[in-house]
């Protein structure tokens, strides 16, 4: 519930973000504009149980800017590693997130680090919105040795324990449960944090789901469960998948918020092996990018408020590619693991493990 | 690539056939299609000669991911050919329910990794149904059929093999066919089969196995192994996308003058004993290969059984310990797979050692 409360709260007073530019802007903007900025949602939040916050929400110059530049960060590393995925130095499986942005940045804004996040597969803008670096993202990416899961876990698996971050799963609707699990822990040591356990339409309909629902609310847990609904699951819509496609009346007694953001949408298919045009016709993602396009919609908040020129936005644009880049090259530097790391960690280090080695010879850990 | 050659090592394995009984003569027309256009057609013709047969599954509809269902929705409606939500234990149970009123359930599970949380229907009820009510009811009109597998770049949740946790569980079938033509005559087998089957398609020959598949309706036996290849000094057991890995083995064990008999289990349980034992009888040695891993694997199962049988008999005996050559004890890894998989080398080398010993 405390969360709920803090996200009904304005945002102005969320922590500001700290802001890297290259150069001073010619325009209204300075770095120590403290005006508060109301603006309106263009849709209502709708409340299950609840009473929904206001659709005026405050926010400050600041916090536009570091929108932007987040959720364009998020768009070029999503982009980037289609390309480096068909380039095949990207292999297995890769679920992009692009056009889904808003829902990573706008939850970061109104929570800390010590509050837990738990996801599924469609991780890696999570991760970085969680502090994660872009180098150990894009050699986890390529299952380099620098990547943030030691290049074991790929794409799916991204994790960050020092913010928080319980990745980064493969089995739809699995880590719904385990968030719940960490924020039972949470509610033990009385920490006042809350876990999010995000999950998709898809996931929805998973019985685990269920069961995380009723235990969550039979122990008053401080779990907040994400329905992230970008309206197909792999290739299903939600109105095949699901009788009622509300997903934040699925908990009943659980009280649930429909936010805009969270009704979102992927531009690319399921993941890379999805070409995402065989169950929606491109009409429909066109439509959606140019009329709801989160990076766009803070754009034209910026430049209708002048805090910036347009020339100037895409100069932070031009800025997160570079970055991108530089992580990329940065990236491809680093080795694959070594191959004796096939073996580590399937259990804990030196307790008895025995495995056949690549050789046939039987690779024994002795027991300390 | 070792699997590439695989539609014409296919073609020529053929024409080299001696199976064990005589039933088994394979149809020799038809066209080359791969393997998820075989099991297309086999679907095809299920639902056409069954008006009581159902195909569901996540995505089924437009296809499904490996378009295995191409086709089906439009000749046969969704009400009978439909998409399921995401929820794979609600898809086990319903279909085992559909199966017990006398229906031919066709379920799809899109990767076997997700098949666990329809592990307790599968076991718990639709292995134990006709056992339970006293031959009352039954679900015998169940088939699951589901990706199985390594792709090259599967990793962890899209490449396990569970057949071995299936065949553990008495009242099921587990059939894992190794090619087009095999896959569309196990497929029907196993749907018109009066038992529940889980029905394992590997999921890396889906696109690169290609042979000549009858276009006819036809069935091959369930519970019949399949000697590919004739063979005096060593017998290999295998299914499913490892046998051409054997075959590679085989073909090059011959250089160096060791003649291998090569067997495909086809039906995992209840398996062909008496194929393996004859053969082991034979040649005395044997060897088992899957890329489950290795320790618990169907594989164990084999080499205990035949342990017991072939040590020492009518002064014929094992001359050799059984190998096995799997998939090492490790999750199923990202990058590294090319160590953890059983390749052509490492049944080489086990093919020499248990020859040698």
């Amino acid at each position: 519930m405390a969360a709920v409360r803090r996200l009904s709260r304005s945002s102005s007073a969320a922590p500001l973000r700290r802001l890297l530019f290259l150069r001073p802007f010619s325009s209204s903007f300075s770095a120590d504009d403290q005006r508060v900025l109301t603006v309106e949602t263009s849709l209502p939040f709708i409340g299950h149980k609840i009473d929904p916050p206001s659709r005026s929400v405050d926010t400050t110059p600041n916090e536009l800017f570091s929108f932007f530049r987040d959720m364009s960060l998020m768009r070029r590393m999503e982009i980037a590693a289609d390309s480096l995925y068909k380039a095949k130095l990207i292999r297995g499986f890769c679920h992009l997130y692009d056009g889904q942005e808003a829902v990573a940045v706008g939850m970061e804004a109104a929570i800390t680090k010590r509050d837990a996040i738990i996801t599924a597969y469609r991780d890696h803008c999570i991760y970085l919105g969680r502090g994660g670096s872009l180098v150990e993202a894009f050699a986890e990416l390529m299952g380099r040795r620098a990547g943030c899961s030691r290049g074991k876990g790929g794409s799916m698996h991204f994790y960050k324990k020092d913010a928080g971050f319980y990745g980064g799963h493969g089995i739809v609707g699995a880590q719904v449960p385990l968030g719940c699990g960490v924020a039972f822990a949470q509610k033990y040591s009385k920490d006042e944090n809350v876990t999010f356990a995000m999950y998709g339409d898809g996931a929805a309909n998973q019985g685990q789901l269920f069961e995380a629902l009723n235990i969550s609310a039979l122990w008053d847990l401080p779990v907040i469960l994400v329905c992230e609904n970008n309206h197909y699951g792999m290739g299903t819509a939600e109105w095949r998948a699901a009788k009622s496609p509300a997903y934040y009346k699925r908990g009943d007694y659980v009280p649930g918020l429909k936010i805009l953001e969270m009704d979102t949408y992927r531009y690319h298919g399921h993941s890379m092996s999805d070409p995402g045009s065989t169950y929606r016709t491109r009409d429909e993602i066109s439509g959606v990018r140019q009329e709801r396009d989160p990076i766009e919609r803070i754009r034209k908040l910026i430049l209708s408020y002048e805090l910036a020129t347009a020339a100037e936005l895409k100069d932070i644009e031009k800025e997160v590619r570079k970055a991108v880049d530089e992580a990329i090259a940065q990236a491809k530097e680093s080795p694959m693991p070594d191959p004796s790391e096939l073996f580590t960690n399937v259990y804990v280090k030196g307790f008895g493990v025995e495995a056949f080695g690549a050789d046939r010879k039987e690779v024994k850990a002795l027991l300390p | 690539m070792a699997l590439r050659g695989l539609g014409r090592r296919i073609s020529i394995g053929k024409r080299c056939f001696s199976s064990a009984s005589e039933v088994e003569k394979p149809p020799r027309d038809g066209k080359p299609i791969n393997l998820f256009s075989a099991i297309n057609q086999a679907l095809h013709i299920a639902l056409e000669t069954d008006p009581r047969a159902y195909v569901f599954g996540e995505d089924v509809g437009f296809g499904g991911v490996f378009r295995c269902t191409t086709g089906l929705t439009d000749r046969f409606g969704r009400n009978r050919v439909f998409n399921t939500p995401l929820c794979e234990q609600g898809i086990a149970g319903f279909a085992i329910g559909l199966a017990a009123m006398g229906n031919r359930a066709i379920a799809e599970i899109q990767f076997a990794d997700y098949i666990y949380p329809a592990f307790d229907q599968i076991v718990n009820e639709a292995a134990k149904f006709r056992y339970r009510s006293g031959n009352q009811f039954n679900c015998g009109g169940l088939t699951i059929r589901s990706p199985y597998g390594a792709v090259g770049h599967g990793g962890h949740y899209h490449s396990q093999s569970p057949e071995a946790f299936f065949c553990h569980v008495p009242g099921l079938k587990v059939v894992i066919p190794r090619s087009p033509q095999q896959a569309k005559g196990l497929l029907l087998a196993c749907i018109r089969d009066p038992n529940p089957v889980v029905f394992f398609e590997p999921k890396w020959l889906y696109r690169l196995a290609v042979e000549e598949v009858p276009e006819h309706d036809y069935m091959l036996p369930l519970s019949q192994a399949e000697v590919t290849r004739q063979g005096s000094d060593i017998t290999l057991v295998g299914w499913g996308a490892q046998l051409s890995v054997l075959e590679h083995a085989c073909d090059e064990a011959a250089k160096d003058g060791i003649s291998c008999e090569l067997i495909d289990l086809r039906t995992l349980i209840p398996w062909d004993k008496e194929t393996v034992e004859a053969s082991v009888r034979k040649t005395g040695r044997l060897l088992v290969s899957h890329e489950a891993p290795v320790t618990g694997g169907f594989g164990a199962e084999i080499s205990a059984s035949i342990a017991e049988c072939c040590f020492l008999r009518h002064g014929l005996q094992l001359e050799a310990p059984v190998a096995r050559i799997c998939g090492l004890d490790t999750p199923f890894p990202l990058v590294y797979e090319p160590f953890y998989m059983p390749t052509k080398n490492k049944v080489l080398d086990a093919i020499k050692t248990t020859v040698n010993y």
